[in-house]
This record gives structure tokens, C-alpha cells and sequence, in this order.
């Protein structure tokens, strides 16, 4: 029986007569989603939260590139056409890639180390339902006087201080989701730290869960910061204080210091554990141990721990000192070494494998090309001469689109094909899954290639309208954003939703030949309670030995 | 080169098709607008200055760098990815550690980052050496505006606003753009000589904007209470242009910059007649003006600054609030509009920076067009006395 969706039935209306395989303690119907404190089933809410996030985001983005299509106001005015702009970035950024990691860490963390359960359970369940409401305060801000925020997604003052009360339930939506992260976090600390199997030493532990843990610490360090840049805006707009506000002797250059001392390390946090799904995927299907085990969880470190130091590299046009803008920008560029160690162990990993390529293959290689070209991108920017010409305009939407959606969202894909067999217990349609893959590639590169080309030639972003001469390559964005679209309405219909109703080839307890873990020593799907008693574990801690 | 372009002619055209205006296609084509971008460019626009050439030659060393990794790290891939199948019959090594191998995959980019690094310090310290500038000009940051102040050199009193082409902003609300200089075109361009050192002071009146002129490799953020600076010495006379690069509210897209570059003597030329023409129309705010000069001069206040939000016909928009039959604006008692226009409200940004002359004559035409007919009339004096 599928653990994705009520055994029972009756809130979905299914029964296929399987066998009731968990005790019948826990509450059923709505009760067992709104009471729910099994990891499993907060791993579901968490992912189902995600992809409807995702697809808000998206309809936010298609509305952007329907405005861009061609030069001129046709369908919205410039206000509006900011909110998007912003409402897109928060709600992809916090609502749709953040949540669906932490999805993933609920539903494999504990399977990966053998443990029963997340540590602190109800905490679990609270810091999902967090989300719930703080995501409809935040969606709702279009509905408020003045409609949405509107100042990018960066929310840089003084322009928030213009802004209508949408802010202020948006900061305070923020403050939630921060708080609902921070809690998760120390969830998986705490779990990945006391509760692994007997054998599950540090050093053998699966790359998504070490990837998660250092990812976890940086949330537990940065979220509180970002808390603290939107309580001085908060303060700033209502109580008289003057962090930020120029009126009163405020430093608007202080904000964006204290918000990228958050967001590098978010970009961090929204590609790490994309770092770690990619290298359990990797040597499954190449059928071949990960290459340097150890050097990769030392580079995963040495990321996170630059990620530190680097943060102004986004702030190269307010005008730093020669000293800081050349600080910045070799510490940058040193973040690629770790980061290409890991390209370089993967692409290691797969020579002289035994390869196939079924779908979460597909999703792991294409994102380590795409990913890359995103990291030379990346390269490129952090040279600050050149950052002097490309800030704010559309190379850096193309580069970061490039590292997020070919980046983060790709291996989330690549994710769901992979461990999607154990959540459901059926297999995907490998037909359907190519055709994603293949869609979704083609499509995303038709959108955020030529984005590139404007902005070396100078779009800047964040534009309602544009002079002329961009028109054709807009136009061209346009359509692949809408091919991309579509593309993810096809891979919920005919791939999420077939798999949550059970429709498909059972999965065998271990569907990929090459794949290696505790997750796929339990049946498909995955029992509701698993490792109820600390396995025996064989030497590399891959294998229960009975 | 023809059959690609005709690609790309056939590529744009399905894209256009897929759009309900058809009738749109021919109206978008459109030229190369020199100084600013090409249709279709790929690459950084011509340099015109020391530094931008700077930054294309690093772009493209960069660019070749990264291509040759690319093409070596992924030909290896992909070579993999073809040879080593399991349908080819490919039997998987056990292989999963090399210390000598990791040590040479760090040690070797580390390498290529730091002279990355080094080929560009130079560059960056020439960028930032802002002293002896031969002319030192502000630009503030307005919404949604550039304000330009000759402060020293040659021009030094010379200041006026620079403001999008109020038709151009019309055609974009009508969804009809035209021209080879769409959003690019302004009232007043700054003005400046050819070889000689321009210093950009950057500051701003209300939120973050950017000055920006892509083709001058210049860039600098104009930040309310703080002052920046850049700098630039264009080597070729001509128009070049660029637009608001930090996202500044409402009107962030109709802020663009447009610098003209002119030789040694037509800007000596052009300071004199500026200097001139400031001096005659320097408004006294202490003459009394009658009803209809008054309006007749705010009229054009009104369609320099005020209509991009409150529209033509005084009817605002959206969270735009309306002036037509406003009470605020029809009242008697002016000193809350003088309040408004003077300091800002909610949205609506502080006009402080308009003269006395102006505030008056847009706040009585505001009080006597459309609807509004009160036949009041509101002095310079009134605005004098308001400042204060």
C-alpha cells in the first residue's frame, strides 16, 4: 500500500485491498495529514506544499514572460509586473525549492541512516504546518491595498519603505517560514547526529544526509539573519527607527551587507542537497562506487564555509572600496575549486562504470552540464570588471536560473524518479519520464540561453519594457518559458499523479541494479514505520545483515 | 551569416505569430540604435572608453577559458557516457579513490582562479581611481528621473533634470512601441566632452537607482544619503545610452540615460548656451503670475512629471490615487497639496526638487484642469513659504 496517499481510502477514494502493513495507533482521513508526526508522511505534505508552490511561482513567471513577449505595456502595468517579478523570487525561493529539500530529508534521511523516525516529531509536524499559513499571507499580499510587494525579492530598502501593508504581512510570512526552516534544521541536526543505526558512522553515511547536515547549519546560521534585515525594515517602517532609511541617517548599503550575509549561503542551501541527491544517483546507475567519498564531504564543507565570505560579490556596483571589491572577488572565484571537485568526482564516478540512463539518470547528467554552465557563469561574474557591465541585467537572471532551475530543481526531478518507486511503490513510465526529461531540457535552455545575450548587451532586469532592439530574443525566452510550463503540468499529470494513485508496474524493494543504501533494504513502498529496532548493519553500513 | 539570419528571421516570426497581434510584427522592426544596443547583439556593446575595453578582453579570455575546461571536461563525459555502457557490455571498475588525482583536480583550478584573479586587479584598481578628473558632474537619482549637476571643469552651474521622452512612455501604456531609440530618448541628455576625464558623482533623492551607460563599461549605484563615484573618458564623439539598473519602483524601466559626447569645442559651445539660457529663464519666485500663464506653464510641469502615474486625464491608476475631483486638490485650504507634492505620501515620491515656480504652476493646473474647475490660483510665494 502506498504511503503517499491515505491506506484507507477514504480521502481519496482508492483501495486496492493491499494489506493494512502499519499498526493502527496513528489517526486516519485529514486528521493523519494535520496530526501527522511520521516522517514519512510530513516528507508528502512537504513535497505536495512544494510542487503547489512551484506551480504558483511558475503561473507568476509565465505572467512576466507573457509581458516580455514583445516591447511595449500589453498586458500589465509596471507595478503589477514588479510584484511578480518579487512575489516569483519568494515564492520559488521559500516556498518551492527550500520546502521540497526539506521534503526529501524527511522522507530519506531516516531511511538513509536507519532511524524510526525524525527526532522530534511534532516539532516536525508543526514546522510544516507553519508554512501553511505563512505561504497564504504571503500569496495573499496581491489582494491587499496597494497589491503585492513589490521591491524585488532581495527587498532592498529604501524601496520597501514605499511599499503598501503587503510588506508587512510579507516580512512577517518570512519570519514564519525562517522560524519553520530553523526548526527543521535542528530536526535533522539532531536526527542525522543521534539517531543513526549502530555501524552508521559519520564517515559512511549516504551524501544526502551529509549534504543535508552541513546544509542544516547553514540555515540554523543565516535564517536568523535575514530575520533580523526584515525586523529593521519592519521597525524601520512603523516605529520610527532609521536602519536603513536614509531620512533619518540610515545606511541603505547596511541592508543589502546584512541580507547577502544570509543569501549567499542560501544559494548554498538550494544546491547542496542538490550536491547530495546527485551523488547517490550517480554511482547507482553507473553502477560504481562514488569517487572520493571523503573529498567530497570536505568540499561539501569548504563550500559552506566560504559561502561565508563572499557575499558582497553581489553588491559590486554600490560602490566598495579597491580593497573590498578585490576581496570579494578572489574569494569567489576560490569557491569554484570545491565546487569543481565535485564535478570532477562525479564525471570520475561514471568513467569506466557500466552505465544506463533511465529518467533519474537523465536528470543527474543533465544536471551536472547544465549546473556547470551556470558555475562558469558564475566564474565569469565574479570578476568584478566585468560584474561592472553584467550586474542587474539579464546575464545574472540567465546565470542564476541556470544554477537554481538546471540546478536545484533538475536534481529535485532526478530525486523524485529515483526515490519515487519507495515512496509510492509503483514505477514511473520511463516513456513519460524521458519525455520530461528531454522537454524540460530542450525548453529551459530555449528560455535562459539567450538571456545571456541580453544582458551582455545591456537589458536590465526587473524591466516591464524594453527598448526594440531586445525584442526577438525575448520573444524566443517567452516561448520556451511557456514550453517549460507546460512541460511540468505533463510531469504532474501523467507522471506525479499516476504514481500517488498507485497506477503503474509494482516497484521491486530495490528497482535500480546499482543503487546502495538502507532505503532500499525495506519493501516498496517503504512500510509506514521502518527500522522500528536499529538494524544490523554490514561493514560499509549499506546492507542490513540479519 | 544570410541563411542564419534568415533562421533567426523565421525563428522570430513563429514566436510573433504565436501572439494574438499580428498586426504588431511590422511596427517591431527596427534598426541598430548606435551607442546603445544592436538587434539581436551577442556581445558587450562597442567600448568607447579604456575600460570597457578592458572588460571585453577579460570577458573573452574568460569566455575562451571557460570554453576549453567545458569542452575538456565534458568531451571526457560525454566520451564516457558513450563508452562506458552496460548495453555496450561495459563491466563497471571498482575504482573509487585517488589521493594524487584529487590533489591535482584542486590544486590546478586553484590555480587557474588566482591568475583569473590577477589578470583582472588591474582593472579593477584603474576602474576605482576617480582623481584628477578634468570635469566632475552629480547625477541624482529621481523616481523616476536623472537630475545632473556640473559641479567642476569646464560648465561648472549648469543643472538640469533629465526625463524619458513623454511620448515614448505613452506608446509603451499603448502597447505600441516605436522608433530605434524606444525608451531610450530624453529631454535633456547629459552633455560631455570628448577625452576628457568625466567624474560621475552618484547619489539619489528617494530609493536605489543605477547610472549606467553599457558602451563607457560604467556602472554605479545612486544611493540615497551616500555618495558614490565612477568615471569615464569617452574616446569617440556621439549618443550613447543606458538605462536605470537598480529596480526603483513603479517607473524603473522609463529612467534611461542618455550621455551625448561632443568635441572640445562643441562643448565649449554648448556650456556657453547653457549658461545663458539658464540665466534668462531663472524664474524670480517672487512675481505674481496671473490664472492662465500659471496653468499653461503647469501644464507642461504636469506632462514632464506627474502624468507617467496619475495619467492624462488626472484619473491615476491602479494604487495611483486620482487628482480629478480629488478633495485634496480642490480644497481651498492648500497647504496639504503643497504638503504632498513638497514631501511625498505613500507611493507618491517628494517633488521638493522642482523649482518654486514649477510646484505652484502644476499644483494650480492640477486645481483648474478636467473637472476640477476652481478657478484657484496658488503663488510661488505660497511654495516660498511652504519650504520653510
Amino acid at each position: 500500500m502506498s504511503a503517499v496517499l491515505d491506506p484507507h481510502g477514504h480521502a481519496h477514494g482508492h483501495g486496492h485491498g493491499h494489506g493494512h502493513d502499519e499498526a493502527h495507533e496513528h489517526p486516519h482521513g485529514w486528521r493523519r495529514w494535520v496530526f501527522a508526526t511520521n516522517h514519512k508522511d510530513i516528507g508528502t505534505l512537504y513535497l505536495l506544499f512544494a510542487f503547489t508552490m512551484l506551480i504558483i511561482g511558475g503561473i507568476l513567471a509565465l505572467c512576466i514572460r507573457l509581458e516580455l513577449f514583445q516591447p511595449g505595456l500589453q498586458f500589465f502595468n509596471p507595478e503589477l509586473f514588479n510584484s511578480f517579478t518579487t512575489m516569483h523570487g519568494l515564492i520559488m525561493v521559500f516556498g518551492a525549492i527550500m520546502p521540497a529539500f526539506v521534503g526529501f530529508a524527511n522522507w530519506m534521511i531516516p531511511l538513509q541512516i536507519g532511524a524510526s523516525d525524525m527526532a522530534f516529531a511534532r516539532m516536525n509536524n508543526f514546522s510544516f504546518w507553519l508554512m501553511v499559513p505563512a505561504a497564504i499571507m504571503l500569496v495573499a499580499g496581491f489582494f491587499m491595498p496597494g497589491g503585492a510587494p513589490a521591491a524585488g525579492w532581495t527587498l532592498y530598502a529604501p524601496l520597501t519603505l514605499q511599499m503598501g501593508p503587503s510588506m508587512d504581512a510579507g516580512i512577517f510570512a518570512m519570519h514564519i517560514l525562517g522560524a519553520s526552516s530553523i526548526m527543521g534544521s535542528i530536526n535533522i541536526v539532531v536526527t542525522i547526529l543521534n539517531m543513526r543505526a549502530p555501524g552508521m558512522t559519520l564517515m559512511k553515511m549516504p551524501m544526502f544526509a551529509w549534504t543535508w547536515l552541513i546544509t542544516a547549519y547553514l540555515l540554523i546560521a543565516v535564517m536568523p539573519v535575514l530575520a533580523g534585515a526584515i525586523t529593521m525594515t519592519l521597525t524601520d517602517r512603523h516605529f520610527g527607527t532609521s536602519f536603513f532609511n536614509p531620512a533619518g541617517g540610515g545606511d541603505p548599503v547596511m541592508y543589502q551587507h546584512v541580507f547577502w550575509f544570509f543569501g549567499h549561503p542560501e544559494v548554498y542551501i538550494m544546491i547542496l542537497p542538490a550536491f547530495g541527491i546527485v551523488s547517490q544517483i550517480v554511482p547507482a546507475f553507473a553502477r560504481k562506487p562514488l569517487f572520493g567519498y571523503s573529498s567530497m564531504v570536505y568540499a561539501t564543507a569548504s563550500i559552506a564555509i566560504l559561502s561565508f565570505i563572499v557575499w558582497a560579490h553581489h553588491m559590486y556596483t554600490t560602490g566598495m572600496p579597491v580593497t573590498g571589491q578585490l576581496f570579494f572577488m578572489y574569494a569567489t572565484m576560490l569557491i569554484s575549486v570545491p565546487t569543481g571537485v565535485k564535478v570532477f568526482n562525479w564525471l570520475a564516478t561514471m568513467w569506466k562504470g557500466s552505465m544506463t540512463f533511465e529518467t533519474p539518470m537523465l536528470w543527474a547528467v543533465g544536471f551536472i552540464f547544465v549546473f556547470t554552465l551556470g558555475g562558469f557563469t558564475g566564474l565569469i561574474c565574479s570578476m568584478a570588471p566585468i560584474d561592472i557591465n553584467l550586474q542587474d541585467t539579464y546575464y545574472v537572471v540567465a546565470h542564476f536560473h541556470y544554477v537554481l532551475v538546471a540546478g536545484s530543481l533538475f536534481a529535485l526531478f532526478a530525486g523524485v524518479y529515483y526515490w519515487g518507486p519507495k515512496w509510492s511503490g509503483v514505477m514511473y513510465s520511463e516513456a513519460r519520464g524521458k519525455f520530461h526529461f528531454w522537454g524540460s531540457l530542450i525548453t529551459f535552455n530555449v528560455t535562459f540561453f539567450p538571456m545571456h545575450f541580453l544582458g551582455l548587451a545591456g537589458m536590465p532586469r526587473r524591466y516591464a519594457d524594453y527598448p526594440m532592439q531586445f525584442a526577438d530574443f525575448n520573444a524566443l525566452a517567452s516561448v520556451g518559458a511557456f514550453g517549460f510550463g507546460l512541460m511540468q503540468v505533463y510531469f504532474f499529470l501523467f507522471v506525479v499523479v499516476p504514481m500517488m494513485r498507485g497506477k503503474g508496474e509494482p516497484a521491486p524493494q530495490r528497482p535500480w541494479e546499482g543503487a546502495e543504501g538502507l532505503e532500499w533494504e525495506v519493501p516498496s513502498p517503504a512500510p509506514f514505520h521502518t527500522f522500528e529496532e536499529p538494524p544490523k548493519l554490514n561493514g560499509a553500513a549499506t546492507k542490513i545483515v540479519a | 551569416m544570410e541563411t542564419k539570419s534568415t533562421l533567426w528571421r523565421r525563428a522570430s516570426r513563429f514566436g510573433l505569430t504565436a501572439a494574438a497581434s499580428l498586426t504588431a510584427t511590422a511596427a517591431l522592426a527596427v534598426e541598430n540604435l548606435p551607442g546603445g544596443p544592436a538587434v539581436r547583439q551577442l556581445d558587450f556593446q562597442p567600448a568607447v572608453t579604456k575600460i570597457a575595453e578592458n572588460q571585453a578582453w577579460l570577458h573573452y579570455v574568460m569566455l575562451i577559458i571557460c570554453s576549453v575546461i567545458c569542452v575538456a571536461v565534458f568531451g571526457v563525459m560525454f566520451y564516457s557516457i558513450i563508452k562506458h555502457r552496460k548495453s555496450k557490455g561495459h563491466k563497471p571498475a571498482n575504482f573509487h579513490e585517488s589521493v594524487a588525482v584529487e590533489v591535482a583536480w584542486t590544486i590546478i583550478p586553484f590555480i587557474i582562479v588566482i591568475g583569473m584573479g590577477a589578470m583582472a586587479t588591474k582593472t579593477v584598481v584603474a576602474m576605482k581611481d576617480t582623481t584628477n578628473a578634468d570635469l566632475t558632474i552629480k547625477a541624482t537619482g529621481y523616481q523616476w528621473k536623472w537630475g545632473y549637476d556640473y559641479l567642476n571643469g569646464e560648465g561648472a552651474g549648469i543643472k538640469f533634470l533629465s526625463t524619458l521622452d513623454t511620448a515614448q512612455r505613452n506608446l509603451s501604456d499603448a502597447g505600441t512601441p516605436q522608433g530605434v531609440d524606444y525608451l531610450l530618448k530624453v529631454d535633456h541628455p547629459l552633455v560631455v566632452p570628448v577625452d576628457r576625464k568625466v567624474r560621475i558623482i552618484t547619489t539619489a533623492n528617494d530609493v536605489i537607482h543605477a547610472w549606467m551607460i553599457p558602451a563607457f563599461g560604467v556602472k554605479q549605484d545612486a544611493i540615497p544619503g551616500f555618495v558614490r563615484d565612477t568615471w569615464f573618458r569617452a574616446e569617440k564623439v556621439g549618443d550613447y545610452y543606458g538605462q536605470c539598473a537598480e529596480l526603483c519602483g513603479k517607473e524603473h524601466a522609463y529612467m534611461p540615460i542618455h550621455v551625448k559626447v561632443l568635441s572640445q569645442a562643441d562643448y565649449a559651445a554648448w556650456t556657453q548656451e547653457e549658461l545663458k539660457k539658464a540665466a534668462a529663464a531663472a524664474d524670480d519666485p517672487n512675481k505674481e503670475w496671473k490664472l492662465d500663464e500659471l496653468i499653461a506653464r503647469g501644464e507642461k510641469v504636469y506632462a514632464a512629471n506627474c502624468q507617467a502615474c496619475h495619467q492624462p486625464n488626472g484619473k491615476g491608476a491602479g494604487p495611483i490615487l486620482p487628482l480629478d475631483g480629488s478633495k485634496i486638490v480642490t480644497s481651498d485650504n492648500h497647504a496639504e497639496q503643497i504638503n504632498v507634492v513638497l514631501h511625498g505620501r505613500n507611493a507618491m515620491p517628494p517633488w521638493k526638487q522642482l523649482s518654486d515656480t514649477e510646484l505652484a504652476a502644476v499644483i494650480t493646473f492640477t486645481k483648474n484642469a478636467w473637472s476640477n474647475k476652481t478657478g484657484q490660483l496658488v503663488q510661488p510665494a505660497e511654495i516660498v513659504a511652504a519650504r520653510k
